[in-house]
């Protein structure tokens, strides 16, 4: 203490490393199966408590699950007399012959059994073309996306309907210009007159647009615009001829289709449709402007301030009344329709919430660099906000997956739907049926739900490894 | 002219005022920020703005490529001026290029997908033309070997770095930088007023809000001070620091150079 001048001796207290320390392991005492126990499990009374109740509920509730669905299950029969107590001598749980009988019209509701194949193909494709898009590694992803969002819903529409529609009038018949082209006149099974209509109409549109933006944008404008137009129509018309097209399928009307068909039809167009159209509608909800911002608002507003089987209801009841007599649109068509706004206007507020969340420096880094607004949005602020919400976004998918239940409402029969119209075959009629028949739906729509709630997560680990901050 | 092949590529044939500001006003409400400001800037300038927080320093150089719009006057960019035209304000934002005080990279991009985004997108350079762009300025600003990470596990020095590598990838005429350094650790700073002096040194016109004053010494043609939305003082450098005239400016200047 006699040296005020050196370092060490200013205060007692003072600590200054004397030398370099190197890294050490943390100490063990904290690692092994019973500490971990005591910490997580019995660290306190109130957590011995809860451990304690945790176990009785497992206690009380997974045994008696085992016992219906599989030791006490019946797995074999033909008949009711398989699955009655009486007959087999004890207690009866799930009666799975039941579902072996039914599991046809669970699949495919109605549709022919000779055309079922068709309904076959369109899920093995399906599968074919989901899996590879969902898996990061696999190669081809633009040309996958392509086929499966652009021709693989034209290949499912024409082997599920059976294609052949017999159409007549484009826009310019509808609009009462029917007398321009000659009525009866077919050719290899088209009717010449809807595709000379098709094609004027596709020009007369494509001058349209060319004039509208001429006078909007400027002479420049007018020849891409037209150029554009032509290809939507081109596309268009492509769509139409595989749907025109006597491909010789017999023709399976939607009335006839059910069970999981439905389901997975209805869920899947809902998803598909719902994520572009809620991104355009949040879009729409931010932008600066107003015509576009309130038409947004109110869109979103109207859906989801109405319920879903009031949509289903007024969609398949009402719309018919307002509709001019020759037009008439297809049952399940109206459904889709409606349960895909209604899912949009949903997903609208969920992206929105994710717009919302990035930081107004990402806009500005991104105007600095000469991005336009909607390459802005396309490359830097979208691809942010939807990995944000992608929770919330796979939670309506989810959502949506299970309310397709409720077109049952309108008369069409889903999974759910074939299932019940199933428990009224008096064949089957035992005191387990009805448990076995809901324990099996729940099954199903727990597989998929649970499968798109385990991708998602895996998506969200993968994007926040990459982005790790 | 500038060292730098690329660079001197980028200003062959450009106007000779850099950027011109008349008379121009701006407010937010009824907050007056930007008062009759008047400024001109030759290529390959230099200038520091530096003033007291609120003072409009920033808002003055965001005008400039019009992430903040002015109500009255005209400014002239690289011989276009800025109205309300939005094809005019992207070629403007295409010659200019700026730096943030957070940075303001991609976090979802890599480094090199960061440099070649606006190349690519905005310029329609082939890819492999973007990514050669982009390693050139990333072994500008040093950190060639970085190309491949995110954003986010980087330090803030070398986010900024990248940042100015990103914006020199789009070959811009003028570089704006808006408190480059004020959300850096102290131990950060200096790398990143290297790679600006050496921009400097290379004939960039640059523009900088900044309070290093080192910095300003070093490289800058002239110094300006701002209060309150004016400008009340110019001056090279050395008379600045040494003899500034504005009382305002000697209060400043006593409060950071200590």
């Amino acid at each position: 203490m006699s040296d005020s001048t050196s370092g060490q001796a200013l205060s007692p207290h003072a600590f200054v490393s004397a030398a370099f320390r190197e890294p050490e392991p943390p100490p063990t005492s904290d690692r092994g199966p019973l500490r971990w126990a005591r910490a997580h499990l019995f660290g306190s009374v109130p957590q011995v408590l809860l451990t304690l109740f945790g176990i009785w509920l497992l206690y009380a509730v997974i045994p008696p699950l085992v016992r219906f669905f599989i030791t006490d299950a019946v797995w074999e029969g033909t008949n009711r007399n398989a699955c009655l107590p009486a007959d087999v001598g004890h207690s009866v749980g799930a009666c799975w012959p039941f579902i072996w009988a039914k599991i046809n019209q669970l699949t495919y509701g109605f549709y022919p059994a000779d055309e079922r194949w068709r309904v076959n193909v369109v899920y093995a494709l399906g599968a074919l073309l989901l899996l590879p898009l969902l898996i990061q590694k696999a190669p081809y992803k633009r040309l996958n996306a392509i086929v499966f969002f652009g021709v693989y819903p034209v290949l499912a529409f024409v082997l599920l309907t059976g294609g052949n529609f017999a159409l007549r009038h484009f826009l310019l018949g509808y609009l009462g210009f029917d007398g321009l082209f000659p009525a009866g006149a077919e050719v290899g099974g088209l009717s010449v007159a809807f595709w000379a209509d098709f094609i004027l109409s596709s020009a007369l549109l494509a001058l349209v647009a060319a004039g509208i933006s001429r006078a909007v944008a400027g002479p420049g404008a007018g020849r891409g615009a037209a150029r554009s137009t032509l290809i939507v129509m081109a596309l268009l018309g492509v769509v139409l001829l595989a749907a025109d097209v006597n491909f010789g399928l017999v023709p399976v009307e939607t009335r006839l289709w059910g069970g999981l068909l439905v389901t997975l039809v209805i869920a899947v167009t809902g998803i598909t449709v719902s994520l572009p159209f809620g991104i355009l509608l949040a879009l729409g909800r931010r932008s600066k402007l107003p015509l576009v911002k309130i038409s947004s608002i109110l869109f979103i507003e109207f859906w989801r301030g109405v319920p879903l089987i009031t949509v289903l209801f007024f969609a398949t009841y009402m719309l018919p009344l307002f509709l001019p007599g020759q037009l008439t649109i297809d049952g399940l068509l109206r459904a889709l329709v409606g349960v895909a706004l209604f899912a949009s206007a949903y997903m609208a507020e969920v992206v929105r919430g994710g717009l919302q969340a990035i930081p107004k420096g990402q806009y500005e880094g991104a105007m600095a660099l000469g991005l336009p607004g909607s390459l802005m949005m396309r490359l830097v602020v979208l691809p942010q906000a939807l990995k944000l919400v992608i929770p919330g976004i796979v939670n309506n998918f989810i959502g949506l997956f299970k309310d397709t239940t409720l077109v049952l409402i309108v008369s069409i029969f889903d999974l759910l739907g074939a299932m019940r119209a199933a428990f009224t075959d008096p064949n089957w009629a035992t005191p387990t049926t009805l448990f076995t028949g809901f324990g099996f739906a729940g099954i199903v729509y727990f597989v998929f739900c649970f499968g798109m709630s385990r991708y998602s997560m895996a998506l969200e680990k993968r994007l926040d490894r990459a982005q790790r901050h | 002219m500038s060292t730098d092949p690329v660079i001197a590529q980028a200003e062959a044939g450009a106007p000779k005022l850099a950027v011109e500001m008349v008379g121009v006003n701006k407010w937010y409400g009824e907050f007056h920020v930007l008062r009759d400001v008047n400024l001109t800037v030759e290529r390959g300038e230099r200038l520091v703005i530096c003033g007291p927080s609120g003072s409009g320093k920033s808002t003055l150089i965001r005008c400039i490529n019009r992430l903040e719009e002015h109500q009255k006057g005209r400014i002239i960019v690289d011989g276009i001026e800025l109205t309300d035209d939005l094809k005019r304000i992207d070629e403007v934002r295409r010659e200019v290029g700026m730096c943030f005080q957070h940075f303001n990279l991609f976090p979802h991009l890599t480094i090199l997908e960061n440099c070649t985004l606006a190349p690519m997108w905005v310029r329609k350079m082939p890819k492999k033309e973007a990514e050669e762009v982009a390693m050139h300025f990333l072994e500008k600003v040093k950190i060639p070997h970085q190309a491949k990470k995110y954003p986010g596990q980087l330090s803030g020095g070398q986010q900024q770095r990248v940042a100015i590598a990103r914006a020199l990838c789009m070959r811009p005429r003028i570089m704006l930088f808006d408190e480059p350094t004020s959300a850096l650790d102290p131990e950060m700073v200096k790398e990143v007023l290297d790679t600006m002096v050496e921009l400097a040194q290379d004939g960039m016109t640059m523009l900088c809000v900044t309070h290093e004053m080192g910095f300003a010494r070093q490289v800058a043609n002239r110094v300006i001070f701002m209060d309150a939305g004016q400008i009340i003082e110019m001056n090279e450098p050395n008379a600045f620091f040494s003899n500034p005239q504005h009382e305002r400016t000697k209060l400043f200047l006593s409060q950071i150079l200590h």
